[in-house]
């Protein structure tokens, strides 16, 4: 194979400039201050931001020409999948792999500004510490609670619309976008307030996933206990920015919508002491 | 002895054979300490899209069998795998499948509501499971929760963002833990255990760009293999035919593009003798193209699997075509259209690389033919295990201890970084089944090993795992001060355009030959490299060159496997040795680390075919052998 395709399979736009300026906030890590610097970074046919940080890490000289760190961010599939690359992108929140420099040229963007996550504590630079989203997961019991692993047959059939319905909310890829945008998500530095605080909409929608599974529903009275407490659904303020920004287009809102009557039911139901 | 209460096994790696391995042990008692560089969820393993394997009650019917699954792997891996594994894997496969379904994965649905089947390569049958087009993302996601759902009992902890440094041996031969770093705070750190199993994934990034994640630099398989497991199979690198080159990675249109009625065509003219030819507008709108002007080359040549012949053939005729100077635009690259499926049928089966298409290129593959080449995907070579097999050799004996156990004993080998099951080629959606299969079937293995041991971890001297991280620390050290000239990057970059030029789909022993002095003089720079970060907080710099180290190592595994051997096989084509020589080669290549010229010591072992005898592998080609047409060397390497 030659190294590199004779022909890029990108659009062939305009001619576009050669580098494009990246501003970065930078911090060195948790308790130091926030700084800027801007690089410039030569544009590559079908580069996305993090081919611009890789190239950065190479050649980390500022546009004063000062040598400095490279900078540390955090990424895996490179396609949207594996939800760890999401910083803001000028200012916006989402995943910087599809983040594409020819994209942003054409929306009309002259600067890269790229900042970590705004809910989340800095690790180092443009890497975040999301554990408190996975420690909220733990808390939903979002899980299928099986027998075992041991061969017990197939599990329930499923309707096509069903299954369709729990695919997509099964694409969540624990990204944390619609986390950074919800105006009630605080950002907690110290872990033992996590429970105290409103835990967003991918929890609330999780919650769902597991509670319309035939076999996830066995946890579903404990689930709802978790949505009814304090930084539980009702915490919402429905300001809907979640669905906004979800990469995977997951409806988030009606997820909210959902568990929040299944929440108020679950409280009726305690209130005579029926079980869901 | 019985498990005891603080008898404990690490599993390094937490894609589907590392969670599943987990999951497995858990259940059966043993607390596991789980390590992984990124957080398990984000493994690799999500980036899966087509589906797994396994036959199932409609492909029964028309024929199909477990045996029937096992014989389309062997041939698909042109005999080179061990029997018994493939032979076992295949007939727990339905089950893997039930208990994948009853872990909640959403499994596309026919009307009735049974799970629905696709076609995939190297099969006539539909008996590849789907969600959608991320099957490995819905599948690890079932795993991971499991694994949370373990880890809330109490029986998981979980160490994200450490990265396996090298394995801890006792005097007695025998893994008893690892030392590790943990990537925000530097710290290196021994930890005990009674067995580690890596479950580390491959190692596309020796390659540079490829259709991996950015950890897949195969870094820690290349460390058990320096601290002296044995290494099999280095030189079988499957290249996957269908990708689309981008700045940062190659992204993978998957198989099931094909298996669900996607064609491959170029724009090409038909001579007078009936030969196809070079199209005098090559650069054509593809939907103005007529019929007759395109030459769908994988169907002519293949009447009977048609697109969905195995991938290293699939790939060795694009690019053969593409060498021809057939390929769309003159260039590197052929169609795959799917715009003759319907918008509606290609968003509910295939939406997930629908999207990626669309976002990364910019055009609907509804609409469009896309353009792809082949891309490096998955690594068939890994760290040499051992099995037993049973007496008729029909599987293998469950529970054994010594499942998929690499040369120390103690460490195990699960998933991609496992050299078992795919031979010399992996069939499509044979993966994601062996990884769950390893960590279900041997996981059992490795409880009896833990509680057959004579000796525990927890009472081994405490100096066997002060020596590992005294030597970690000072590579670390090393690295932090290095203030050479030579960049990390650089040498990264370099080494992974001279591995997809000499050592993937066409290669020759002068080339080869040629891929090793470029190696050498890498690994003499590699020594004069700077390290610009001095920080010793989340220095993501630090753990890039130390990678880099390894891949080097790594790649002489590679390059040497390639040498020596003079065959073509699978996914292994040499111009100057193009047929199969099952005489001298149907061996497993082993590769051992000698410290004294820091490269690999390479021999031949045997592998067990007795189940099935090797036989030509054609594929039913029209004119000439499968795949194996000579292609002239490319020109620009
Ligand atoms: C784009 C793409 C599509 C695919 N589609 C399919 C498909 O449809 N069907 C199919 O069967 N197969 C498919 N495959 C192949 C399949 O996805 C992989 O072979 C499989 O997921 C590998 O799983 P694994 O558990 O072995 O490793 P991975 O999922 O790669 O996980 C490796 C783990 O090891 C950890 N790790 C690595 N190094 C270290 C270290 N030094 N220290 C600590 N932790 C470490 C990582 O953090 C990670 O958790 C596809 C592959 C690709 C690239
Ligand atoms: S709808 Fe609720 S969860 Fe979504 S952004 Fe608004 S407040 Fe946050
Ligand atoms: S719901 Fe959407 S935005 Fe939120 S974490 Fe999941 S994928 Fe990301
Ligand atoms: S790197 Fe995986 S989502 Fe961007």
């Amino acid at each position: 194979m030659t190294t590199a395709p004779v022909t890029n399979p990108q659009p062939r736009g305009a001619q576009r400039p050669r580098t494009i300026r990246f501003r970065i906030e930078r911090c060195d890590g948790p308790g130091k201050p926030a700084r800027w610097e801007a690089f410039d970074v030569p544009v590559e046919p079908g580069a996305n931001v993090i081919s611009c940080l890789q190239w950065i890490a190479a050649n980390p000289v500022t546009i004063e020409g000062k040598r400095t760190t490279p900078v540390v961010w955090d990424s895996g599939c490179l396609e949207e999948v594996c939800g760890a690359c999401t910083m803001r992108v000028n200012g916006r929140v989402r995943q910087s792999c599809t983040a594409l420099i020819e994209n942003l040229l054409a929306a009309g963007v002259t600067e890269v500004t790229l900042q970590p996550m705004s809910k989340f504590p800095v690790v180092r630079d443009l890497f975040v510490d999301r554990q408190r989203f996975f420690n909220d997961l733990k808390r939903a019991k979002a899980w299928v609670p099986i027998d075992g692993t041991y061969n017990l047959g197939a599990g329930p059939r499923e309707k096509p619309a069903d299954q369709a319905e729990r695919y997509v909310l099964s694409t969540c890829m624990t990204c944390g976008c619609c986390l950074d945008a919800c105006p009630q998500y605080k950002k907690e530095e110290d872990a033992k307030e996590w429970d105290q605080s409103f835990v967003g909409a991918a929890v609330i929608s999780q919650v769902r996933l597991f509670n319309e599974h035939p076999t996830g529903a066995a946890l579903k009275p404990e689930r709802l206990d978790f949505m009814a407490s304090i930084g539980g659904v009702s915490d919402c303020g429905n300001a809907q920015n979640c669905v906004k920004v979800c990469p995977k287009e997951i409806p988030l809102t009606e997820s909210i919508a959902a568990i929040g009557r299944a929440v108020s039911i679950h409280r009726i139901k305690q209130f005579f002491g029926v079980r869901d | 002895m019985a498990a005891s209460k603080n008898q404990r096994v690490i599993v390094v790696g937490g894609g589907l054979a590392g969670l599943a391995a987990t999951v497995r042990i858990a259940e059966s008692g043993i607390p596991v300490d789980l390590f992984s560089i990124v957080p398990v969820k984000r493994s690799h393993s999500v980036c899966a899209q087509g589906g797994i394997n396994a036959c199932n009650e409609v492909a029964r019917q028309q024929g199909y069998s477990e045996h029937e699954h096992f014989d389309e792997s062997i041939y698909g891996g042109d005999f080179l795998a061990h029997q018994p594994p493939v032979y076992e894997m295949a007939h727990w496969a339905p089950q893997i499948i039930d208990l994948l379904d009853r872990m909640g994965v959403p499994f596309n649905r026919t009307q009735e509501g049974y799970r629905d089947l696709r076609l995939f390569g190297g099969s006539l049958y539909k008996r590849t499971h789907f969600a959608g087009a991320t099957t490995g993302q819905q599948l690890i996601y079932a795993l991971d929760e499991q694994t949370r759902r373990w880890e809330a009992e109490g029986m998981v902890a979980k160490y994200e963002h450490w990265e396996f440094l090298w394995p801890v041996v006792s005097d007695d031969g025998v893994c008893r833990g690892i030392v590790a770093q943990d990537l925000r705070t530097m710290q290196v750190r021994a930890f005990r255990a009674d067995a580690v199993i890596m479950a580390t994934g491959g190692n596309g990034l020796v390659f540079g760009k490829s259709t991996n994640s950015v950890v897949c630099t195969g870094a820690a398989a290349a460390r058990c293999y320096q601290a002296g497991a044995r290494y099999a199979n280095g030189e079988f690198i499957q290249v996957h035919p269908t990708a689309i080159p981008g700045a940062d990675k190659l992204r993978l249109m998957s198989e099931s593009a094909r298996g669900e009625g996607g064609r491959v065509w170029v724009p090409a003219v038909k001579g007078a003798d009936g030969k196809w030819g070079k199209h005098p507008d090559p650069s054509r709108d593809p939907r103005q193209v007529p019929e007759n002007e395109r030459y769908y080359f994988l169907e002519e040549r293949y009447p009977k699997y048609g697109n969905i012949v195995p991938r290293d053939i699939a790939t060795r005729e694009i690019f053969n075509i593409c060498m021809e100077g057939l390929g769309v635009f003159g260039g590197n690259m052929v169609y795959l259209d799917l715009t003759h499926l319907g918008r509606e049928y290609l968003e509910r089966k295939l939406l997930g690389i629908i999207e990626i298409y669309r976002k990364f290129v910019g055009e609907d593959p509804a609409d469009v033919p896309m353009r792809i080449f082949p891309g490096v995907h998955y690594t068939m070579g890994g760290l040499w295990t051992t099995y037993t097999p049973k007496p008729d050799l029909k599987g293998m004996v469950p529970g054994a201890p010594n499942s998929m156990m690499c040369s120390i004993p103690g460490l195990y080998a699960f998933g991609e970084v496992n050299y078992q099951y795919h031979g010399a080629n992996r069939l499509g959606a044979n993966a994601l089944l062996s990884c769950i299969f390893d960590g279900l079937f041997c996981g059992r293995g490795v409880v009896n090993h833990v509680k057959n041991a004579s000796r525990a971890a927890a009472d081994e001297p405490q100096s066997i795992y002060d020596g590992v991280v005294k030597q970690e620390e000072a590579r670390v050290k090393r690295l932090a001060e290095s203030k050479g000239a030579e960049n990390p990057y650089h040498i990264g970059r370099e080494l992974g355009e001279e591995m997809t030029a000499a050592s993937t789909v066409v290669k020759s022993g002068p080339r080869l030959e040629q891929a090793m002095s470029k190696l050498a003089e890498l690994r003499e720079r590699y020594a004069r490299i700077g390290v610009d970060d001095p920080s010793g907080w989340t220095n993501q710099n630090l753990a890039h060159a130390r990678a880099v180290g390894d891949m080097l190592a790594m790649a002489d595994v590679i390059l040497r496997g390639g040498l020596e051997r003079r065959e073509s096989r699978g996914s292994h084509y040499r111009t100057d040795f193009p047929e199969r020589d099952d005489a001298r080669f149907l061996k497993t290549t082993v590769a051992e680390w000698d410290g004294a010229s820091k490269s690999a010591k390479i021999s031949f072992e045997p592998v067990e075919t007795g189940l099935v005898q090797p036989r030509a592998r054609t594929y039913g080609k029209v004119e000439g052998e499968a795949g194996k047409k000579p292609a002239a060397q490319p020109v620009s390497v």
